[in-house]
């Protein structure tokens, strides 16, 4: 379980991005943080994992400050994607994600036939075994993604935090990742990541948290929070939010000018 | 059972693509250095025979006067040409690994600025100086000048690799107006210094060679020893530190075996560039991007081209000695530009 | 409404009211550097008379007329404009190579210009005795364009020059032909050698009205041609892809600012030797005040350089009085400091 109390985050001593924030994302499930760009989801993420200091506020895990804990204890149980991370040119997918076990190493604990087996393990459920060998930067972006997110897989942490793992894929490798993403946490993995289509999150998450202006709007079940009052809150925008045909869970149809002039159009 | 499927699949983009070969590439880079090593004991104003080399070695006997060769100035000089040439390859794949940039070199930290700069100043002060000296001075400015871009690309918030870049540019640039005003200035420390500012091994004698070679091995040793962590850090800060590493305590650890290393190398040489751009770039290109396999080849390879290149220097202008450092670029560069231009993708 | 934004995050727009203010700005310092610089010197004058004979509006029957002219016009004025012109060039060449690259660290002789031109000049320096002046700079052009040639015909390959490929192979060029320089150095003899030193580091001691024209007439030329190229360069900026997206003829307007680039450096260095530093920071400095679209980059930044070297030139004649530290060592010395200060003081940004 990770929670935060009171937590603000900022660059640098500048204004805070982040707001005492009180936050508790429960374990076992799928935790989507959303809202508009510059809101503060991503710091926030940030703040999460070790990769921003708080300014003030605690973020613990598992009932302990993750700044009191050493860095590689706490990279056992919690993994970080950055959004869009770049690997040096020739790394291959096997390298990469034997990058993975470096928090299970040490200057006594070299590399041994355990770590190789999760290493193959993680290529397996990611679907790159015959891809292992090849460097990282000549593969299409689904492939490279679902390598970074083999890399963190073989890290073997209880939780999960991907910034926006879906950017820059098409629809069907989104969907891929995504599908991918509920495998590790039917296995009981925690998992949190920033989205930015609400109808993926609403899908896809257990949890949805709406952030604006680095304070939480809403929270909770997807039905509970995608909701025309709620989207208008965060988004400033008009919405319908109807039933996923095919999930049952809420869909987000915005208006937009067009729609709402043609619409108008037909009603005169 | 995809372990033996991985290692059977063959890495095109590298040399040695399979893993298994790394060992025994490296046991025959070590053969080849060896084979340079004799090589450079054999060749100079007069050639030497191999056998005579072995029994210089193995049997010396003070009365003969090639052995007295061997002993006192072929095999110091080919000795402090491998340590030089490891430490600056390993320095430079450091660097390169750490700041992300290909085209680093310990010479980007201002070391060798900082070198050049106090051996001119020292000598400009108090004369003509023994090698010892310049020796001295240049590892005082080597360190110097590399504390200096430390501290200033860590102040205003981190040492990210484009800030340490610019400041060692920049530090650099300043080195060497104030080096130069002095030898415009003043004659007689150009004379003096001329041939030093061109890195030579001419006259490397064992006494220093063993003051600078235990900072150089230690060196060595810790960049092995941080060289996993090096590859970890090549995947980007936030990568890195999602994985439990220490990142600020690695830069540091790296920083401080590159002026062991660099700083050693310029104190026994004068300044030599090329090495520590180049030879990570073979490195890789053998290798790939693991450092625990880049860092010993850049050092065997490192080694290799050094000592070529003052056999090089030795023959060119027989009985004329070229300065090592001029020699390098001339040996080097046609590789370099070949790899550059038939093996850089994109 | 979106398009504006989208421009101007793209570093495109064109209206930044900052422009013209600070390229004033820079004009204003450098005037006021220029008539200060021509006031110094060990003919004592006031600056009341170093403007009127500058501007011509000098009494004819002033007793003085004749050695004010002199001084001025033909000790003091050659030398300090050579100094902006050259300083104009160098830093548009920078500004160029820098944006075609996409790297910071770019400067005019990435491509091995100032090492070819270095190499020629220490060569016909140390080996010929007495070369005379005129020969020298048509050596170290020839030199400069030769090697920047040579690099750009090796850096071709299967229709295009890649940025990284260009990087590499000129640093390896400037390598060899760096230490074919010291190697010239170390075997040369000794008066020689300090004399190519100061050809190394730059100097503009004792131009003439000659290397004025000369120069002015290349710049007269090139810059605007650099100007044209300000709308490529922006595109270049946000990565060759996009550039190409946006119907650039990648390989073609690179090609042709790199000569540019090339030309105005090897121009340069041809008048007054190898002046380090300012291609480095002009444009870094400028980009500062300016932003990053070319347009205003580039003028701003040839007048900050230009103003950079008329004031290294003052700080180099006064510093040491009556011995005089070539400008290329004084420009290190002032810039250096400077830009280390404008790099602690700008945080590290965010992530």
């Amino acid at each position: 379980m990770i929670e935060t109390h009171n937590l603000s985050l900022n660059y640098d001593g500048s204004t805070d991005v982040v707001h005492e924030l009180t936050l508790t994302v429960i374990a076992g499930q799928i935790t989507a943080l959303v809202g508009p760009n510059g809101c503060g989801k991503s710091t926030l993420l940030r703040g999460l994992s070790r990769l921003l200091k708080p300014a003030r506020g605690v973020v613990c895990l598992d009932g302990r400050d993750i700044h009191a804990m050493g860095a590689k204890d706490l990279a056992r149980r919690l993994g970080i994607l950055p959004q869009g991370p770049t690997a040096p040119e020739g790394l291959t997918v096997h390298e990469l994600v034997a990058q993975g076990r470096y928090p299970h190493q040490s200057w006594f604990q070299q590399w041994s036939a355990h770590d190789e087996q999760i290493v193959a393990q993680a290529l397996i459920q990611t679907n790159l075994s015959l891809l292992a060998d090849r460097p990282v930067d000549t593969l299409s972006g689904g492939q490279r993604q679902r390598a970074w997110i083999a890399m963190a897989l073989a890290q073997q942490t209880d939780v999960l935090l991907l910034d926006e793992p879906t950017t820059y894929l098409d629809l069907a490798h989104q969907i891929d990742v995504l599908d991918l993403l509920t495998e590790l946490n039917d296995q009981g993995r925690t998992i949190i990541m920033v989205l930015h289509d609400l109808n993926q999150a609403a899908r896809y998450a257990d949890m949805i948290v709406a952030l604006r202006g680095g304070q939480i709007v809403a929270q909770g079940a997807p039905q509970n929070v995608i909701t025309c009052d709620i989207i208008r809150q965060v988004f400033g925008l008009d919405a319908q939010v109807i039933v996923d045909p095919v999930a049952g869970t809420p869909m987000c149809v915005p208006i937009g000018r067009r729609a709402a002039r043609v619409r108008q159009a037909a009603v005169n | 059972m995809s372990v033996q499927a991985n290692q059977i699949a063959r890495n095109p983009t590298r040399l040695l693509g399979r893993r298994s070969l790394l060992l025994p590439g490296l046991a025959v880079s070590i053969a080849l250095l060896g084979v340079m090593l004799i090589l450079g004991m054999m060749v100079g104003a007069a050639d030497i025979e191999p056998a005579v080399v072995f029994d210089a070695l193995f049997h010396y006997d003070e009365t003969v006067f090639n052995h007295l060769i061997i002993q006192t100035v072929r095999l110091p000089q080919v000795l402090a040409g491998m340590i030089v040439g490891a430490a600056l390859a390993v320095a430079g794949a450091i660097m390169q690994g750490l700041t992300r940039n290909p085209l680093a070199d310990s010479g980007l930290l201002g070391i060798n600025a900082g070198a050049a700069f106090a051996v001119v100043l020292t000598v400009y002060l108090v004369g003509a100086a023994s090698l010892t000296v310049y020796s001295i001075a240049a590892l005082i400015g080597a360190a110097a000048g590399a504390v200096f871009v430390y501290v200033i690309g860590m102040l205003g918030g981190g040492a990210t690799p484009l800030r340490l870049t610019l400041a060692g540019v920049i530090l650099t640039a300043f080195m060497s107006a104030l080096t130069t005003a002095i030898l415009i200035q003043d004659q007689e420390t150009l004379e003096q210094i001329r041939f030093w500012t061109a890195g030579s091994l001419v006259g490397r004698d064992f006494s220093i060679i063993a003051q600078t070679a235990p900072l150089i091995v230690i060196g060595l040793i810790g960049a092995l020893l941080i060289s996993r962590q090096i590859t970890t850090i090549s995947l980007g800060d936030d990568v890195a530190k999602g994985l439990g590493q220490n990142t600020v305590a690695i830069k540091i650890a790296a920083a401080l075996m590159v002026v062991l290393l660099a700083g050693g190398a310029v104190a026994l040489a004068g300044p030599i560039g090329f090495v520590g751009l180049v030879i990570p770039h073979i490195a890789r290109f053998v290798v790939g991007v693991d450092y625990r396999w880049v860092i010993p080849y850049s050092a065997v390879f490192g080694a290799i081209l050094v000592i070529l290149a003052d056999i090089g220097a030795r023959i060119i202008m027989r009985p004329q000695v070229l300065p090592v450092g001029i020699m390098m670029a001339l040996v080097g560069a046609p590789f370099f530009i070949y790899l550059a231009r038939w093996k850089v993708r994109r | 409404m979106d398009f504006r934004a989208l421009t101007h995050a793209a570093g495109l727009a064109q209206d930044r009211p900052r422009v013209p203010l600070v390229a004033l700005a820079v004009v204003a310092f450098t005037l006021i550097v220029l008539v200060l610089s021509v006031n110094y010197g060990a003919y004592n004058m006031t600056v009341w008379d170093v403007i009127r004979t500058l501007t011509g509006t000098l009494p004819a029957d002033h007793p003085d007329a004749h050695n004010f002219n002199l001084v001025v016009h033909t000790f003091r004025m050659p030398r300090i404009l050579v100094a902006f012109l050259i300083g104009a060039a160098l830093a548009t060449a920078g500004t160029i190579m820098q944006g075609i690259t996409r790297n910071p660290l770019a400067e005019p002789g990435i491509l091995g210009v100032t090492a070819g031109a270095g190499l020629a000049a220490v060569t016909l320096i140390v080996t010929l005795k007495d070369v005379p002046l005129s020969v020298l700079p048509w050596a170290a052009f020839a030199g400069g364009a030769i090697t920047a040639l040579a690099v750009y015909a090796l850096s071709w390959k299967r229709g295009s020059t890649a940025p990284v490929r260009l990087i590499l192979i000129g640093v390896a060029f400037a390598s060899v032909l760096g230490s074919l320089t010291t190697f010239i150095l170390v075997f040369g003899e000794i008066n020689d050698v300090q004399q190519a030193y100061v050809w190394l580091t730059g100097s503009v001691y004792g131009r003439s009205w000659d290397h004025v024209r000369t120069l002015a007439a290349w710049l007269v030329v090139l810059l605007p041609l650099a100007l044209f190229g300000a709308r490529s360069l922006n595109a270049l900026n946000l990565g060759e892809e996009v550039a190409r997206g946006m119907g650039l003829k990648v390989e073609t307007q690179r090609a042709v600012l790199l000569l540019i680039s090339v030309a105005l450096t090897a121009g340069a260095v041809a008048v007054s030797g190898t002046i380090g530093f300012v291609g480095l920071i002009a444009p870094h400095i400028t980009r500062r005040f300016v932003g990053p679209a070319h347009e205003g980059l580039l003028v701003v930044s040839a007048l900050f350089g230009g103003a950079l070297l008329v004031f290294a030139d003052l700080i180099g004649r006064w510093i040491i009085a009556p011995s005089e530290l070539p400008i290329g060592i004084v420009t290190a010395l002032i810039g250096a400091p400077y830009f280390l200060y404008l790099l602690v003081r700008t945080r590290a940004q965010g992530r």
